[in-house]
C-alpha cells in the first residue's frame, strides 16, 4: 500500500494521463455519464415517490369505500335491476361481525343544497358525517373544530365548512366561528373552517353536519348513502373487502355472484398499483444506471487496453531499466482506479447539481411534480465503491496484458 | 564478470525452429571493453538480449557477476537488470513525455530512491555526459547524439557492473558517433565493463577486444591495437 502514498506513483500516472488528454477525457465522460444517470434517475424516482406519497398523505391508505347500485341477477324472487340502499343495520352488523378487521367505519349521507349567509349564497354539497371521518381523511382546520360526539348525540345544528365556502359566503375579515348560515332554510352554526386537501378528495367543498342532524333534517331514517371502512394494520384488505361485500349481499338478498349490486373502491389496491409502478420504475432506474456504469467501466478497460498496446515499447523500456512486472501492473490498475474515481466523483457532483436544478424547477410549490428528489448517501457510496471495485477488476486485464509480453518483444515493437 | 559456456538459443518460426546461437563460449572480465561484430542475422543481438536478461537461453550456462542465471522469473530478472546492467539502444528508447532528467532518473525510481535524491544523482550524470543545460528538455527537443548521451547517462546512473550497448551509433552520423564512442571509452577507462554490439569496423576498432560472430558461432576473438596501446 505504500506505493499509494508515493508522490512518484502519482507523477507517473499524471505523466501517462497528460500524454493522452483527449482520450482520458472521453473515458472519464463515459463513466461520469453512467453514475450521473444513476444519481439523477434515482433522485427523480424518489421525487415521484414522494409526490405520490404526498398525494395519499391525508388519506388512510387502507380504506375501502362501499355504495349500492342495482342488481344484475334475479335472486330470491326479486327481478334484476332492483335498487336498494345501505342501512344503519348493515353498519351495526359489519361492526360486530368484523370487529377484528375493521378499525373505523363511517356511514355517510350526502346531498346538494343551496347555502345562504345574509345576502350571499352558493350551491354546495352537504354531508352527514360522524367525527371518525376526521381519522379516515384528516381535515386541516383553519378555524374552530371538527364535529364531535356531542354534536351527534345532541343532534346539534352545527356545520364545518370549507375555506372556499367561507370566502364565498362571508365578508372579508369576518370571523366565521359562531356565525349562522342557512342550509335548506335551516340555520346552522359554523363551528369550523377546513382547508380541502389538494390531493385525493371525494368531497370537494362540502358542509359537514352531524350524521344525526342530517338524518333528522332530510328524513333519511335508516338509509345510508355509502360508507368508508378502514382496516386494522396487517389485515388483508382485499379479503376484507370481499367478505364485507358478501355479508352485505346476504343482508340485502342479493345473489352472491352479483357483480353490479355493490360498488366498491379499495384505496389500498389502487395505491398498490401505483407503488408497483414506482417499484418498477426504481428497478428500471437501477438497471439502466448500473448497466450504463458497467458500460462506462468497460470503456475504461478498453481504453487502457489500447493505451497499454500503444505503450508496449515504453513498458519494455521500463522493464529493461528494472521495472518489475508488479510495479507495471500497479501503475496500470491504479490508473484505472484513479480514472473511475475521478469520473465517479464528477458524476455524483453533476448529478447532485442537476437534482438541485430539478428541485428548483419542479420540486417547489403545492402542485410539485417531484418532491425532494434525493438519493440516499449510502446508496451513492455503494455505487461509488462498486465503481471503484469494477475499475480495479477491469484494470487488471490491461495490466496483465502489459506484463505478459516479454520485454524483448516489447522493445522490438515499433 | 560475464561467463558464457556452450550457449544455444533457437526461436520457433512456425513449425520449424531457427537455431540462432550454436554454442557460444565467451568470458568477459571486469573492466573490459568488448565489441561483438557480425552481419545481420549472425546472432549478435540475440546474444546481447540473453546477456541483458531480456531473453532466456535454451542450453549452456551463463554466469553474471559469478551468479548462475537459470530459470529467472520476471521479477528477479528485473531486479538483476536494475542492479547490474545498463542498456543503451540503437533507437535511444527514451520515454517521450519525460524530460531528459526524468529519463535518467527512471532506473533510480525502480531502485526505490527518493525523488529529490535521484534527481540530484541524475543531474550529476547528465553533467558527466555534458547535457546539464538540457536537463529539462523533452527527447524530441534533442539531437540524435544528445539523445544517445542521455541514454548513456541513464544506463550509468545505477552504477551498473556492465553497460550493454546495442548498435549505439547505428542511428548517428560520424561526428556524433565519435563523441558517443569517446564517452563509452571514458566510462571504460573509469573501470566499467562495456559490451558493444556493432557492425561498423570503425566503431569496433575503438574498443579493446573484438569478438566476431558468424551464423551463431564465434569465428574470431582478438584484442585490438587500442588495447595493446595501453
Amino acid at each position: 500500500m505504500k506505493f499509494l502514498f508515493d508522490s512518484d506513483t502519482w507523477q507517473e500516472i499524471y505523466g501517462s494521463i497528460r500524454k493522452n488528454k483527449v482520450r482520458t477525457a472521453i473515458t472519464i465522460i463515459g463513466v461520469l455519464w453512467g453514475i450521473f444517470l444513476l444519481v439523477v434517475l434515482l433522485g427523480a424516482a424518489r421525487g415521484m415517490e414522494n409526490g405520490f406519497n404526498k398525494l395519499f398523505g391525508n388519506f388512510a391508505t387502507n380504506s375501502v369505500f362501499v355504495w349500492t347500485q342495482s342488481t344484475d341477477t334475479p335472486f330470491k324472487g326479486f327481478q334484476e335491476g332492483r335498487r336498494f340502499t345501505l342501512t344503519m343495520n348493515d353498519i351495526d352488523v359489519l361492526k360486530s361481525e368484523y370487529s377484528d378487521e375493521i378499525k373505523l367505519l363511517a356511514p355517510r349521507n350526502q346531498t346538494n343544497n343551496l347555502i345562504i349567509k345574509d345576502f350571499k349564497s352558493g350551491n354546495f354539497k352537504v354531508s352527514g358525517d360522524y367525527p371518525i371521518l376526521d381519522q379516515i381523511q384528516k381535515k386541516q382546520l383553519l378555524y374552530g373544530r371538527f364535529l364531535n360526539q356531542n354534536d351527534i348525540a345532541s343532534i346539534a345544528k352545527v356545520t364545518v365548512i370549507s375555506e372556499d365556502m367561507y370566502k364565498q359566503l362571508f365578508d372579508k375579515d369576518e370571523f366565521p366561528i359562531g356565525q349562522y348560515i342557512k342550509i335548506n332554510s335551516i340555520s346552522y352554526k359554523v363551528i369550523g373552517v377546513y382547508k380541502p386537501s389538494n390531493t385525493i378528495d371525494f368531497d370537494g367543498d362540502c358542509a359537514y353536519v352531524p350524521f344525526s342532524t342530517f338524518r333528522k333534517v332530510y328524513n333519511t331514517a335508516n338509509k345510508v348513502d355509502w360508507m368508508m371502512i378502514t382496516a386494522h394494520e396487517g389485515t388483508d384488505i382485499e379479503q376484507m373487502e370481499s367478505d364485507v361485500l358478501l355479508t352485505l349481499k346476504g343482508l340485502h338478498k342479493v345473489h352472491p355472484d352479483d357483480e353490479r349490486a355493490f360498488g366498491s373502491v379499495n384505496l389500498g389496491k389502487e395505491i398498490g398499483k401505483i407503488t408497483g409502478f414506482i417499484t418498477g420504475m426504481q428497478f428500471l432506474t437501477w438497471f439502466v444506471g448500473i448497466a450504463t456504469l458497467i458500460a462506462g467501466v468497460f470503456a475504461i478497460g478498453n481504453i487502457l487496453l489500447i493505451t497499454v498496446k500503444e505503450r508496449t515499447k515504453e513498458i519494455g523500456i521500463r522493464r529493461a531499466l528494472g521495472a518489475t512486472p508488479k510495479s507495471i501492473r500497479q501503475q496500470i490498475v491504479l490508473e484505472s482506479v484513479f480514472l473511475t474515481t475521478v469520473a465517479g466523483m464528477l458524476g455524483i457532483i453533476f448529478g447532485s447539481v442537476v437534482l438541485f436544478l430539478i428541485d428548483m424547477a419542479f420540486g417547489q410549490g403545492e402542485d410539485a411534480a417531484l418532491i425532494n428528489p434525493t438519493v440516499n448517501i449510502p446508496i451513492i457510496l455503494i455505487a461509488f465503491v462498486t465503481l471503484i471495485v469494477l475499475g480495479t477488476l477491469i484494470g487488471l486485464i490491461p495490466a496483465h496484458m502489459a506484463t505478459v509480453v516479454k520485454p524483448i518483444e516489447a522493445l522490438r515493437e515499433e | 564478470m560475464i561467463k558464457i559456456e556452450g550457449l544455444h538459443k533457437s526461436y520457433p518460426i512456425g513449425k520449424d525452429s531457427l537455431h540462432v546461437l550454436k554454442g557460444i563460449d565467451l568470458h568477459i572480465k571486469e573492466g573490459e571493453f568488448v565489441s561483438i561484430m557480425g552481419s545481420s542475422g549472425s546472432g549478435k543481438s540475440t546474444l546481447l538480449n540473453i546477456v541483458g536478461l531480456l531473453d532466456g537461453h535454451d542450453e549452456g550456462n551463463y554466469f553474471l557477476n559469478g551468479q548462475l542465471i537459470k530459470d529467472l522469473n520476471e521479477k528477479k530478472a528485473a531486479i538483476l537488470r536494475n542492479k547490474f546492467l545498463g542498456f543503451v539502444f540503437q533507437s535511444f528508447n527514451l520515454i517521450s513525455y519525460k524530460t531528459a532528467l526524468e529519463n535518467v532518473a527512471l532506473p533510480l525510481y525502480y531502485k526505490g530512491m527518493a525523488r529529490k535524491e535521484r534527481l540530484k544523482v541524475a543531474l550529476d550524470y547528465l553533467e558527466k555526459v555534458g547535457l546539464k543545460d538540457w536537463a529539462n528538455h523533452l527527447p524530441n527537443e534533442l539531437s540524435g547524439g544528445q539523445k544517445q548521451r542521455v541514454a548513456i547517462a541513464r544506463a550509468l546512473v545505477t552504477k551498473p557492473k556492465v553497460v550493454l550497448a546495442d548498435e549505439p551509433t547505428g542511428a548517428l552520423d560520424s561526428t556524433t558517433t565519435d563523441s558517443v564512442m569517446d564517452l563509452l571509452k571514458d566510462i571504460n577507462n573509469e573501470g566499467m565493463t562495456v559490451f558493444v554490439i556493432t557492425h561498423e569496423e570503425e566503431v569496433a576498432e575503438q574498443t579493446k577486444r573484438i569478438v566476431r560472430l558468424k551464423d551463431g558461432v564465434i569465428i574470431s576473438d582478438e584484442f585490438t591495437n587500442a588495447a595493446k596501446a595501453i
